[in-house]
């Protein structure tokens, strides 16, 4: 806890609830999947939450960030309402797309998060471009974009670092490799071990870290919005992590070794989390159990929301297409 | 019949020196309007000498050189849009915004919708269309169908320098994503301008010539053949009436079934492929809505199903020319 040790106490219980938070939820969307309540495919976060929330929570609430197919994590932990997110999944009118988006498309851009898109890699440049927005405008926000492993592979992932890159935007580009883009591994698709490596192209800083470690996650992203903050343009900070579950609610994941799945498992970030705060006397066991049954409480009131909220009138399918 | 200004001189400058008017005036008057795109900047002013001399007045920053990266201009140019900037693209030539496809098609057009109403993408992308100057299948195609095709987007298509500045001025104040549609063949036209600030709505046609016997509705080049045509067959007695849309999307439907209405028959013209392309679509919406009114079959001038060959004779033959249009007029009246 070298550099997370000055962080406050409230700041460190805050991180573990959110990552609770993200956990909980996930579970609880996957629940209802298996009840055959929502509609479509899901991508699920279990096992990223220390990337998302040690990220978000080196921003500042009007900072952006830019989302994916697997996004709901990224949302909830800039800060989203979990009521309106679980409301979207189900395609309810009270969700934060009006039923519109769905489990990838959330957006709240009243605290920066500009949207979840769809198409592997198009949110690289999409980040850029706050980030210049950022630059002329002359504020001090930055922005975090967060992509997998396999959008690294993009044509966007390239051109949009490099625009970044020559414009020193403040970007922190932030590669979540949970070693699959699908089923398909890394290292079929890639000669390199680290997506960091590419940001010597571009010549920017690219840093790898355990993506399981939210506070090595928390040291790297603060780093890089301070560097955005100061002009000295964007960062690469690749995540080594895992996704606990299949790529989406149809794959079981079975191309996937037993022993890595296990090895993986055990390296569950709120459980690493969890430990260190008691080792540390930041928490006790009974506080720990006592957020996460505020949590777990919390998540049971958005499935409600949710579950009780109407669908849209069929012809609302006809709004928003232009402003 | 025709306007007389003899009282009132209105100054005359070309459809490139509209456009460059139009960003001009925007960038003066909102200071969120910037411009992006490949050599747009002070060493070369645009391929097509568009935004020539705009860097030296607002700066690099303002009027920003890109790499080649299409699908990062337009995607940079999406990213500022939804956070406060009214940003115009420039794509070199309008082939290339096949690069740039997602991020116009996936991204900009659907951003809004997708998010319920809380993305606003205020964006432009200005890009040259069009044949006729010898550059073969990568330089040459007129795609504005492309993007008809797409809801969220608006498409404009002018014609002259009026309608460019005009159109232009709009397309920057609005809130909406914009494929900006220009002609090569156009950029050295000359037309009269207004000194005053005006603007040309989205979504209203005009009449560039009044007749009775034909409309011809056509977009861009076109229109002035269209007009040729109508000056040559006036001597044969064919009175012909020439509709511009001015934007393909929003179309103005009513303008074009009103003058079917009062002519009887329909000639679309159109630099694009035939097939899906712009005139299918015009033809069904008079086909759907305005049978009726129709005395001969809609006829359609478009390119034949194939790419713009390079080698001139090659090239007349493709695009549509005055005796394609009058052989589709007299078809029919």
């Amino acid at each position: 806890m070298t550099f997370a040790a000055n962080l406050p106490k409230e700041k460190l219980i805050e991180m573990y609830r959110m990552m609770v938070k993200i956990r909980l939820f996930e579970e609880k969307v996957f629940e209802l999947y298996a009840q055959n309540l929502v509609p479509g495919t899901i991508h699920l976060y279990t096992g990223q939450e220390a990337v998302a929330v040690g990220v978000c929570s080196a921003l500042r609430r009007n900072d952006y960030i830019t989302s994916t197919h697997r996004g709901h994590g990224h949302c909830i932990a800039k800060g989203a309402d979990v009521r309106r997110v679980m409301a979207e999944i189900l395609g309810k009118k009270t969700g934060y797309c009006k039923g519109k988006g769905g489990s990838m498309h959330i957006a709240d851009f009243s605290i920066g998060v500009l949207g979840a898109t769809a198409v592997v890699g198009a949110g690289i440049p999409i980040a850029a471009g706050a980030g210049l927005s950022i630059k002329l405008r002359k504020t001090d926000q930055v922005v975090a974009c967060f992509f997998g492993d396999g959008a690294s592979n993009q044509g966007t992932f390239h051109e949009g670092i490099n625009m970044a890159a020559i414009w020193q935007l403040p970007v922190i580009f932030v590669c979540e490799n949970n070693l699959y883009a699908m089923g398909t591994r890394q290292s079929l698709v890639m000669r390199i071990e680290n997506v960091a490596d590419r940001a010597a192209a571009y010549g920017i800083p690219g840093v790898v870290v355990d993506g399981n470690d939210v506070l090595a996650v928390y040291e790297a992203a603060f780093k890089a919005a301070e560097r955005g903050r100061r002009g000295g343009g964007p960062t690469l900070i690749e995540c080594k992590t895992y996704r606990h579950r299949g790529h989406s609610r149809v794959d079981p994941a079975k191309y996937r070794p037993k022993e890595e799945v296990e090895a993986w498992l055990a390296k569950d970030p709120i459980k690493r989390f969890r430990e260190k705060l008691i080792q540390f006397s930041i928490l006790s066991d009974i506080e720990i159990q006592q957020i996460d049954k505020e949590v777990a409480a919390e998540i049971e009131e958005a499935v409600k929301y949710a579950m009780e909220s109407p669908y849209p009138e069929p012809p609302e399918a006809l709004e928003d297409v232009y402003a | 019949m025709f306007m007389h200004r003899e009282e009132q001189f209105v100054r005359k400058i070309t459809y490139r020196e509209a456009l460059r008017e139009a960003l001009r005036e925007e960038m003066r008057r909102d200071p969120t309007v910037f411009l992006l795109g490949e050599d747009i900047g002070k060493y070369w002013g645009g391929a097509f000498k568009v935004t020539e001399g705009l860097a030296e007045e607002f700066g690099d920053e303002r009027v920003r050189d890109t790499p080649i990266s299409e699908s990062a201009i337009v995607g940079v140019a999406v990213g500022a849009a939804i956070t406060g900037m009214r940003p115009v693209a420039e794509i070199m030539f309008g082939d290339l915004t096949a690069l740039a496809m997602d991020q116009i098609a996936n991204q900009a057009a659907k951003l809004r919708y997708m998010f319920g109403g809380q993305a606003k993408v205020p964006l432009v992308v200005r890009t040259p269309f069009g044949g006729g100057v010898n550059i073969a299948a990568h330089h040459s195609q007129c795609l504005e169908a492309w993007f008809m095709h797409v809801p969220g987007l608006y498409v404009a298509v002018p014609s002259t320098p009026y309608d460019a500045k005009g159109l232009l001025k709009a397309a920057i104040r609005g809130d909406n994503p914009v494929i900006f549609c220009e002609h090569k063949l156009l950029y050295p036209i000359e037309g009269e301008v207004p000194e005053e600030d005006y603007i040309v709505p989205f979504g209203v046609a005009d009449v560039k010539r009044e007749g009775e016997d034909v409309t011809v509705v056509a977009t861009l080049y076109m229109v002035h053949k269209a007009l040729k045509v109508a000056e040559t067959l006036e001597a044969e007695g064919i009175s012909i009436e020439v509709v511009d849309p001015r934007t393909l999307s929003p179309l103005d439907k009513k303008a074009i079934i009103n003058s079917v209405k009062k002519t009887g028959r329909l000639v679309v013209v159109s630099e694009d492929c035939k097939t899906a392309g712009v005139t299918a679509e015009i033809a069904a919406i008079v086909a759907e809505e305005a049978i009726d009114y129709l005395d001969a079959p809609i006829k359609r001038v478009a390119e034949p199903d194939t790419p713009i060959p390079f080698s001139p004779p090659l090239e007349q033959y493709v695009i549509p020319d005055e005796k394609a249009i009058i052989k589709a007029v007299k078809e029919i009246v």
